[in-house]
């Protein structure tokens, strides 16, 4: 007889790390705590030390380096207008010039603690939210009491972003297999425009023949929930650290 | 006589009025019957299966499933869980990470529990020959595994009778000797919408041609 996989009755991560073994529930909750008291936490000591908390997260999810630094970077990149404007806009003590801009000390704080709340939030999410299986997220905000409905919408949204995803990974075959290059120029701007025209009505006709498919087998708007156990001593300890730690945060922030 | 399982009468039924697709049809379908449904690209032979299921409703006409008049969503629900549609491109329904999560659909919403669904999977995954298949990752089967667990996923809601859309579409010859093999041990009732001469061959016990929107024997 075939088992269920643990997935479809537990959360992911790798080889079962001790973040893997917490109830969905407990990561659900950590997560939103990490990120209040990250954006709560006064002063840039506190805000590192809201990244420290994270990095250690990320130690015990035995998330992968790489990965996280990837992300990390491209985090920093999306940042980084909002990075280097902030010490020239803000008013303040006169840090350094550069060709007649003045960059401020108060504005190089402001970039500093920017970055590490960013910085601390992207990498508690990727600890605590990221390696679940996204079925098991939504049944742990479901189980905290979110209503269905949200529950479901994430969850669709989450499985239409892989349809249009594999929608433009078949487009992209398709044109690459007719030697397609992308170069400047009226050709190439004028294909991206039928591409992204195509991708949408593709992956809206993909979208009914999955939703038929699981009317079919039954589905009336919501997943069914199954029970998936109870949160254990683990949680309640692994709870009870993280919740020390934050405090430890905000305290740091109020010295 | 025999169980009617399915009656359609006088269905009529057009995307676009000025063109409309079956016009006039009937059919019927009783159990042990397995009714190969034959007939040109764009005939109506999907949208015929898409109508007896209700996913699409008819602008003319009745549906009787089961012994009932099937008119509005919530008649359908029970005859989606008694006749299973197998969709002709599996990827449009296998749609769970993992071939366990992907059969256990259908189980779930009809409200087994987690022992049962999981005894539906084992058994699903057994009657077409892929035990031990369930940790699988779905979007990683070949073409003929998915074909296969597709019909898993639809034998796991235990259906009276099979609706197939061109089942052995694009499957090389040894996934489709293995599929009419599995399909030929089969006890539902079925309808059949094939190009395969050689499936048809096999399998159905009655064929009607599908052409100018209606069923002619």
């Amino acid at each position: 007889m075939t088992p269920v996989p643990a997935h479809l009755l537990a959360p992911q991560g790798p080889a079962r790390s001790l973040v893997a073994r917490l109830d969905p529930r407990t990561r659900v909750l950590a997560a939103a705590l990490f990120a209040v008291v990250a954006v709560a936490a006064q002063g840039i000591m506190a805000q590192l030390a809201a990244l420290g908390v994270a990095a250690g997260l990320c130690l015990l999810a035995r998330l992968p380096m790489r990965t996280v630094l990837r992300r990390l970077l491209a985090l920093e990149v999306f940042m980084a207008l909002v990075l280097v404007t902030l010490p020239f806009t803000v008013p303040g003590q006169t840090l350094f010039t550069l060709g007649g801009l003045t960059a401020s000390a108060e504005g190089m704080e402001r970039a500093l603690s920017v970055a590490a709340i960013a910085s601390a939030v992207m990498l508690a999410v990727q600890a605590l939210l990221a390696s679940m299986e996204t079925v098991a997220l939504g049944h742990a905000l479901a189980r905290l009491g979110v209503p269905a409905r949200l529950a479901t919408l994430m969850l669709f949204t989450l499985r239409y972003v892989e349809v249009l995803h594999q929608e433009y990974g078949r487009l992209r075959l398709a044109m690459r297999a007719r030697a397609f290059r992308p170069r400047t120029g009226w050709h190439t701007w004028r294909a991206y425009g039928w591409l992204v025209g195509m991708l949408l009505v593709n992956s809206v006709e993909r979208s009914e023949r999955i939703h038929a498919a699981m009317r079919l087998r039954g589905f009336r708007g919501h997943y069914p929930i199954l029970d998936l156990g109870r949160a254990g001593g683990l949680d309640w300890g692994f709870g009870a650290v993280h919740t020390a730690s934050l405090a430890l945060v905000l305290a740091v922030g109020m010295m | 006589m025999t169980q009617e399982l399915f009656r359609l009468e006088d269905l009529g039924f057009a995307h676009d009025p000025a063109r409309p697709v079956l016009a006039g049809l009937e059919f019927s379908l009783s159990a042990g019957e397995r009714v190969a449904v034959l007939g040109d690209n764009g005939a109506g032979k999907t949208t015929l299966l898409h109508l007896m299921v209700g996913l699409l409703r008819p602008q003319a006409g009745r549906v009787l499933a089961f012994g009932a008049e099937r008119r509005r969503e919530a008649d359908f629900h029970d005859v989606r869980a008694r006749a299973g549609l197998l969709f002709q491109d599996p990827d449009d329904q296998l749609f769970c990470p993992t071939v366990a999560e992907d059969v256990a659909f259908g189980p779930l919403n009809l409200g087994a529990g987690r022992a049962e669904a999981q005894d539906a999977v084992a058994e699903a995954l057994e009657q077409v020959g892929l035990p031990g298949f369930g940790e699988r990752v779905t979007h990683k089967l070949s073409g003929g595994e998915k074909r296969l667990v597709t019909l898993a996923a639809v034998l796991a809601m235990r259906p009276e009778v099979l609706l197939l859309d061109e089942p052995s579409n694009a499957l090389d010859r040894a996934a489709r000797e293995r599929l009419i093999d599995i399909l030929a041990g089969l006890p539902q009732a079925m309808v059949i919408v094939s190009h395969d001469d050689d499936l048809v061959e096999r399998l159905a016990t009655r064929r009607v041609v599908l052409r100018g929107g209606r069923i002619e024997e």
